[in-house]
């Protein structure tokens, strides 16, 4: 693996990760590392950094709904247009083209059941190239990101062992 | 090398010679102040911090949702052993046959009690390398035989030194018992080093019992396993098993590869003594053995990570640390400080709640070492080390 893949694979499992840090597990120089990062930045390899927030133990709940929807293709540029255009929503978190009985899958969050459903019916569907929606609120997370929203039970585990 | 225990006071004399005379095993103590202690970090634990990975896990249960939980062949399922035979042609390049040449045991240790009581008669000598596997010593004089040590030293990484392993050879000596890379030091051995040593074994006509368990766990030079070297196929036993690359060490299974009367004669003692290992077992090991690679590889990327911090923390603090090449294990020396390993151990745990093991554990010589395990968080080893440090700067 080559060293810039190792350093974003660390990242991408912990984003805060320091220079210094990285340096202690992977033996590279920390200029180096903090160089490759730079460039990553500056080239759009890295787009950001976000906190995963398990909100089940949070008090402020946001509602979450996963939404399918259908779009009319366009001649020149297929679904960007439109995939761009859902994405500039400030509700919208996620946008991905998939592939199956719909073209696009958004992630919509707002402050309420309703906020979501007005968001829908207001803004998305009647939107010039969307066809239709079909909506999923979200109910409980488990797992986000490689990260497990609950820890196993601990047992009888040996502390000192040959 | 075996400490007795001469205390009079104890009803010794029902209890057969050979085992009256064991030692207790050295990390016996300090497991049993550990376990009075709430919130010690321990760099203490022989063995993977990661449950094994679910794809095994969930094998295990749809193996018992189908209904096999009876026994089976003495030898283990003959799949599981075609599967090992050819996972170990694969990595060791050395070619068993799965009907005479494989055999699959309660974990690595079985088979090593296995093989010694196979080949072992009263007298028998039996050349290992100190620092070892706490068993080693013990299993041997359980077998009845002799137990002959050799220091590996931190100047040479704690790599067995083809000559010292010469001098040691007398007409007594039946077999070499070697493990790299090693518990507790992580040291491995060259390709030149195995070559030499395979030139002793035929040469002195000796069985060669090579404990490879940590081999996947190799982070630089790997190289071919000693039973692949010209003249040792017959006369190695090559002992492996998936608690420590798969982290299934609840799962007790281990197995062995060696020439048909070695095996067939590990058999005999099994097929009485333990009958078979669990069918659970075995059919969660053929599926590490199916799919479970990038799982361990995984694992084994993470455990290389944590080498590479905790051996440049240890160096940071003048404690001098060998970085080591193989298993999840550091072996720094303590003798700056001015203590042995025993009072290091028990001083640390008892001011800064953080286990490690003394030398002594594994070996006559250990005074001057830790053990100390990086199968454990980086958060724990960060947390750990800064103990450590502050430990060191007030002793
Ligand atoms: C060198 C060595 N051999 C054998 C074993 C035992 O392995 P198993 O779980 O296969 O019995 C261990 C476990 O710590 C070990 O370190």
């Amino acid at each position: 693996m080559e060293k810039r893949e190792k350093i974003l694979e660390l990242l991408q499992q912990n984003a805060r990760l320091t220079a210094s840090e990285i340096s202690d597990r992977l033996n590279f120089d920390v200029d180096e590392i903090e160089s490759t990062i730079k460039r990553c930045e500056t080239e759009n390899i890295i787009r950001g950094y976000y906190t995963l927030i398990n909100e089940d133990n949070y008090h402020v709940k946001k509602v979450r709904a996963l939404i399918e929807v259908s779009v009319r293709p366009e001649r020149d540029g297929g679904f960007d247009r439109v995939a761009r255009n859902i994405g500039k929503f400030s509700e919208v978190t996620d946008v991905m083209l998939i592939s199956g009985n719909c073209d696009l899958q958004l992630i919509v969050v707002g402050e309420s059941l309703n906020e979501v459903a007005n968001f829908v019916a207001q803004k998305l569907a009647p939107l010039d190239g969307v066809l239709s929606t079909r909506t999923h609120f979200m109910l409980k997370k488990y797992k986000e990101a490689g990260f497990q929203f609950e820890d196993d039970e601990d047992y009888e585990r040996l502390k000192i062992t040959p | 090398m075996m400490k007795t225990m001469n205390d009079s006071k104890l009803p010794h004399s029902r209890v057969a010679k050979h085992i009256a005379s064991l030692p207790k095993s050295g990390i016996r103590d300090f497991f049993e102040l550990v376990m009075t202690m709430d919130d010690v970090i321990s760099l203490g634990v022989g063995e993977p911090d990661f449950v094994t990975p679910w794809g095994i896990r969930e094998a295990t249960i749809y193996s018992l949702e189908k209904g096999h939980t009876s026994y089976t062949s003495n030898l283990g399922l003959l799949s599981l052993r075609k599967a090992v035979c050819n996972y170990v042609e694969e990595n060791y390049s050395v070619a068993y046959d799965p009907v005479h040449e494989c055999i699959i045991t309660v974990g690595v240790s079985e088979a090593l009690d296995l093989i010694l009581r196979a080949l072992l008669e009263p007298g028998d000598e039996v050349v290992y390398h100190e620092p070892c596997y706490v068993s080693y010593p013990a299993c041997i004089q359980m077998a009845q035989a002799i137990p002959i040590p050799i220091q590996t030293v931190e100047q040479n990484n704690f790599s067995l030194n083809p000559s010292d392993l010469e001098q040691k050879i007398t007409s007594k000596t039946k077999v070499i018992l070697l493990n790299f890379p090693n518990n507790p030091t992580g040291a491995t051995l060259t390709y030149d080093q195995k070559s030499e040593i395979a030139k002793i074994a035929v040469a002195n006509d000796l069985v060669v019992i090579t404990d490879e368990i940590y081999s996947e766990l190799t982070y630089e030079n790997q190289s071919q396993s000693i039973a692949a070297f010209p003249g040792m196929k017959e006369r190695t036993v090559f002992l492996h098993g998936f608690s420590k690359a798969y982290a299934m060490t609840g799962y007790r299974i281990g197995y062995a590869c060696g020439p048909a009367d070695l095996i067939d004669a590990m058999m005999k003692i099994h097929q009485y003594s333990m009958l078979c290992a669990s069918i659970m077992g075995q059919e969660a090991a053929l599926e590490a053995l199916k799919h479970g690679k990038n799982d361990r590889e995984s694992m084994k990327n993470e455990y290389l990570m944590r080498r590479n911090l905790i051996v440049k923390r240890f160096n940071k603090l003048d404690l001098s640390c060998t970085n080591p090449q193989g298993a999840f294990y550091v072996y720094p020396n303590i003798s700056s400080t001015g203590l042995n390993s025993e009072s290091f151990a028990k001083r640390l745990l008892k001011e800064k709640s953080v286990a490690v093991v003394p030398g002594t554990a594994f070996g006559s010589d250990g005074r001057h070492h830790i053990r100390c395990s990086y199968a454990v968080s980086m958060d724990d080893i960060e947390e750990a080390m800064k103990r450590i440090s502050e430990f060191v700067s007030e002793v």
